[in-house]
C-alpha cells in the first residue's frame, strides 16, 4: 500500500511544472488564439510527448497510464494553457488509435477539440484539426470530424482566453462506437478536467495568499485578519481534499479497477467545487483588485467556472455518483 | 501508487474480522458516558486486552501486536464496521500513550503501558480549565515543590474533563514555574485520582450522560515519578498530543465511511422519506467520508515516508468534525421524528456537535492552517 506518486510521475509533474512557468506565463494564457507564443507553447508540449502519453508504444506514444495523466494535467490547469489539452491527450488517444489516426504524419490531426454533449461548440480549437463529436456520459458513438471542413463562428464567452467557436457540419472522417473506448474516453476526459480543476484552484489560492500578505490597510497586512485567515483555510481544506480523490480516480482508471466510474465521478464533483469555492474566496480577498481583467486572476477564475462546468458539472457527478451507491434519483438527471 | 494489502496485511484483516465477528456484543452496550456503562465498556476494554486487540500498534511487550500504521488503519475500518462499542480508553491509549512513549523514562513507559493496554489504569485528560480553553496557556492550577517528600503539591481545578467521574488516573498541565511565561513553566503530571486532596464531580453533557467531570486539586501530592518530560517542559510535552488528538489517531476513516454506508442503508428503509434532495445530501456525506479516506491513506504514506504531519493533522480535525456534524444533521432529517427519539443517530448527533469544540475549537484550527499552512501573517 503506497498512496504517493512514484518517482517517475514525480519527474513528469515537475517537467509539465517547469514548462508552465517558462512557456506560460499569464501573458501566454491572454494571447490571441492564433499568436506565436500560444504555437510554441503547443509545439512544446508536443516535444514532450504528451500527446502521445495514453498512446501505446508500439504506436508510437509513451504508453504511460492514467497515473501519469493527472500531474500532467494538474500543473497545465494551474497555468490555465490555452491549448484543447483535455481534449487531445485525455479524450482523443483510445478513440484515434481505433479509427486508426493515432500516428498520422499531419500534425495538426493529432490536435483534437471535443465536443462530447454534441452542443455544436469547440474551445482553444485553433490547433486542432480534428473535432471528436459526441460521447457524453461514456456513452453513444463519436464522430470524428475534419475541422478544416467545419463552418466556425466565434462566440462571445465568459471565459475570453477560451476561444470559443460554433461549429457546423465538416466532413465525418471516422465513427467510434465500441463502448468499452467510448466510455474510456469519456471518463479520462472527465477525469483530466477534474485535475486541471485542483491546479487551477491551488494556483488562484496561491496568488490570495500572496496578494493578502502584501496588501496593507489599518496598518498591517489583510491576510492577519482572522475573517481573512477562516476564508483561506477553508478554500485550501476544500482542495487538498479535493486532490487525493483525484489522485485515486486516476489509480482507479490506470488500475482497471471496477469502481473507476464511481471515482471519476468523485474526482470531477469535489475538484469543480474546490475550484469554484477557492475561486469565491479569491475574489473576495482581492477586493476590487480580483475584479478588473487588468488583474490575472480572472484568467484562472473563469477557466474554473468553465471547467467546472464542462466535462458534466458536480450536480451532474454527484447524481451519477448516487447511482453508482444504489440511491437513484426519481427525477431526471441534468442535462450536460 | 500501489493500493492493494500485502499478505499479512490481509490475513490481519481477516483474524481482525474474525475475532470481532465473535467476540462484538450483539447487542450494543449502555452509553459508555454513564457509570454503568462505563463499567461495561471498560469489560470489553479488558476482552480485547486479553486476545491482544485493545493496543494493535504498540510493541507485544505491553500487550499489543506490532502493528503498522497501515494495519492500525485496516483494524479501525474492521472495528467500525463490526459495530464494536465506542473505546472509553481512548484518551489514555490514543493521547497519553504516544506521549509516553516519546517522553516517558524506560521505567515510566514499563509501569503505565501494561495497565493502561489493560484497562486497570483509566485516563482522562486534564488540560481545561474554568479560565482556559482555547487559551490553554492561561493555566492557574499550581505544582508547588515539596522538595522534602520529593515531588509535587497540586492545587487548582481542571473542567470538562471527559468521563473523569469514572476514570482513575488524570494527566494534565499544572504551573510548576512563575505564571509570566505562559508556554513555560508548565509541567505535565500524571495523577492517580484516588490521590488525597483529590475530589471529582461528575456533571451532564448535551445527551444528559454524566460524561463531564470537574476534578479539584487541594494540596494533592505527586511524586517526582509522576512528571512526564522535563519539569517546566510540560507545554512542549503536551503538544505532542494535540497532534494525535486532532489527526488520524483520534478519528480514522473507518468510522466515517462505516457511518456513510449506514446511513445508505436507511435510505432504503425510508424510501418515501428519502427525497431526492435528500439523497443528494446523502451522497455528499458519502462523498467527504470518501475524501477523508483517500486523505489519510496519503497522509500515511507520507508518514511511513518519514514526513511529520505537523500542522495538517488541523485538517483532519477540521474536515472530520465538519463532516461528522453533516452526516448526523442528514440521518436525522431522513429520519424525521423517529430522529428525536434516544438513539445511535440522535446520540451520535449530539455527540458530532461537539467535535468541533474539543482538541482545539475549529476556529483554532483554521488559524493554524491559514498561519502555518498558508504561511499567512500572524499579526
Ligand atoms: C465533548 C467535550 C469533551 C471535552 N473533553 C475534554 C477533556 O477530556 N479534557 C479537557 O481538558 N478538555 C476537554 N474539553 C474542553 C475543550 O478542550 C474546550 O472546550 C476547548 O478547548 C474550547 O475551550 P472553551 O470551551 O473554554 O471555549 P472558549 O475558548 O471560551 O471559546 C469560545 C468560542 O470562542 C472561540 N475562540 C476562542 N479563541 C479564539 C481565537 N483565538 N480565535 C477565534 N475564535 C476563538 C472558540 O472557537 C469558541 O467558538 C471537552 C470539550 C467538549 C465539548
Amino acid at each position: 500500500m503506497r498512496f504517493a506518486p512514484t518517482a517517475e510521475q514525480q519527474d513528469l509533474r515537475i517537467a509539465v511544472r517547469e514548462l508552465m512557468r517558462d512557456r506560460c506565463p499569464s501573458s501566454v494564457v491572454r494571447a490571441e488564439p492564433d499568436d506565436p507564443a500560444i504555437n510554441g507553447l503547443a509545439e512544446e508540449i508536443c516535444r514532450m510527448g504528451a500527446l502521445g502519453l495514453l498512446v501505446a508504444e508500439r504506436d508510437g506514444g509513451l504508453g504511460l497510464d492514467e497515473n501519469y495523466l493527472v500531474p500532467l494535467m494538474v500543473e497545465t490547469g494551474w497555468a490555465a494553457a490555452p491549448l484543447p489539452l483535455v481534449d487531445s491527450i485525455a479524450f482523443a488517444p483510445g478513440l484515434l488509435s481505433h479509427a486508426g489516426y493515432s500516428d498520422g504524419p499531419d500534425y495538426r490531426k493529432r490536435w483534437c477539440v471535443a465536443d462530447p454533449a454534441k452542443r455544436a461548440e469547440t474551445r482553444f480549437g485553433q490547433p486542432a484539426g480534428l473535432l471528436l463529436r459526441g460521447g457524453f456520459g461514456g456513452t453513444g458513438a463519436v464522430q470524428l470530424v475534419d475541422l478544416d471542413t467545419a463552418v466556425r463562428s466565434h462566440l462571445a464567452a465568459m471565459d475570453p482566453s477560451a476561444d470559443v467557436h460554433d461549429v457546423r457540419g465538416g466532413q465525418e472522417l471516422a465513427i467510434v462506437d465500441d463502448p468499452v473506448l467510448v466510455r474510456q474516453a469519456w471518463q479520462r476526459g472527465v477525469l483530466a478536467a477534474a485535475a486541471q480543476l485542483i491546479g487551477l484552484a491551488r494556483h488562484m489560492l496561491e496568488m490570495t495568499v500572496d496578494y493578502v500578505a502584501g496588501r496593507t490597510q489599518f496598518g498591517v497586512p489583510v491576510g492577519s485578519f482572522q475573517a481573512v485567515k477562516h476564508r483561506l483555510a477553508t478554500a485550501l481544506l476544500a482542495v487538498e481534499f479535493a486532490a487525493p480523490v483525484v489522485d485515486r480516480a486516476g489509480h482507479s482508471m490506470a488500475s482497471a479497477n471496477p469502481g473507476a466510474d464511481r471515482d471519476v465521478s468523485s474526482a470531477k464533483a469535489l475538484a469543480s467545487e474546490a475550484a469554484r469555492a477557492v475561486g469565491r474566496e479569491a475574489i473576495q480577498c482581492h477586493g476590487a483588485m480580483g475584479y478588473t481583467t487588468e488583474y490575472d486572476l480572472q484568467l484562472y477564475l473563469k477557466r474554473a467556472w468553465a471547467l467546472a462546468a464542462d466535462w458534466g458539472s458536480a450536480s451532474w457527478h454527484r447524481a451519477r455518483l448516487a447511482g453508482h451507491l444504489g440511491m437513484s434519483l426519481t427525477g431526471s438527471t441534468p442535462a450536460g | 501508487m500501489d493500493l492493494t494489502w500485502s499478505e499479512r496485511e490481509q490475513a490481519f484483516r481477516a483474524e481482525a474480522k474474525a475475532w470481532l465477528t465473535a467476540n462484538v456484543p450483539a447487542e450494543p452496550l449502555p452509553s459508555g458516558d454513564t457509570r454503568e456503562g462505563f463499567a461495561a465498556h471498560v469489560d470489553w476494554e479488558r476482552r480485547m486486552f486479553a486476545d491482544r486487540w485493545s493496543v494493535v500498534s504498540w510493541p507485544p511487550e505491553y500487550g499489543g501486536r506490532d502493528a503498522s500504521l497501515w494495519e492500525w488503519l485496516i483494524f479501525e475500518e474492521e472495528y467500525y464496521r463490526a459495530g464494536a462499542p465506542q473505546r472509553v480508553t481512548q484518551n489514555g491509549i490514543f493521547l497519553l500513550a504516544p506521549t509516553l512513549f516519546e517522553f516517558g523514562t524506560p521505567e515510566q513507559q514499563r509501569y503505565w503501558l501494561p495497565r493502561m493496554a489493560a484497562a486497570e489504569d483509566l485516563w482522562c485528560q486534564g488540560w481545561s480549565e474554568p479560565g482556559a480553553g482555547s487559551d490553554l496557556a492561561a493555566i492557574r492550577s499550581r505544582a508547588d515543590r515539596d522538595d522534602q517528600a520529593g515531588g509535587w503539591r497540586l492545587t487548582g481545578q481542571k473542567t470538562w474533563t471527559t468521563r473523569g467521574a469514572f476514570c482513575t488516573h488524570l494527566f494534565g498541565l499544572f504551573r510548576s514555574g512563575p505564571s509570566a511565561d505562559r508556554h513555560r513553566g508548565l509541567s505535565y503530571f500524571l495523577v492517580p485520582l484516588d490521590t488525597p486532596g483529590v475530589t471529582v464531580r461528575g456533571f451532564p453533557r448535551l445527551d444528559g450522560d454524566e460524561g463531564f467531570a470537574e476534578v479539584f486539586f487541594a494540596d494533592a501530592f505527586v511524586p517526582d515519578s509522576h512528571v512526564l518530560g522535563e519539569v517546566h517542559e510540560g507545554w512542549r510535552v503536551a503538544m505532542a498530543t494535540t497532534g494525535s488528538e486532532r489527526g488520524l489517531t483520534l478519528r480514522s476513516p473507518g468510522r466515517f465511511k462505516h457511518a456513510a454506508d449506514r446511513l445508505i442503508a436507511e435510505v432504503a428503509h425510508r424510501h418515501p422519506a428519502a427525497t431526492d434532495a435528500l439523497i443528494e445530501r446523502v451522497t455528499g456525506v458519502w462523498l467527504r467520508a470518501f475524501a477523508y479516506q483517500q486523505f489519510t491513506l496519503a497522509q500515511v504514506s507520507q508518514l511511513i515516508a518519514g514526513e511529520a504531519p505537523g500542522a495538517r493533522s488541523s485538517l483532519n480535525k477540521v474536515y472530520w468534525s465538519e463532516l461528522d456534524i453533516e452526516l448526523h444533521e442528514t440521518a436525522l432529517e431522513l429520519l424525521g421524528m423517529d430522529g428525536q427519539l434516544d438513539n445511535e443517530w440522535s446520540r451520535g448527533f449530539q455527540f458530532s456537535l461537539a467535535g468541533p469544540i474539543y482538541a482545539g475549537t475549529n476556529e483554532i484550527q483554521r488559524n493554524i492552517i491559514a498561519e502555518r499552512l498558508l504561511g499567512l501573517p500572524r499579526k
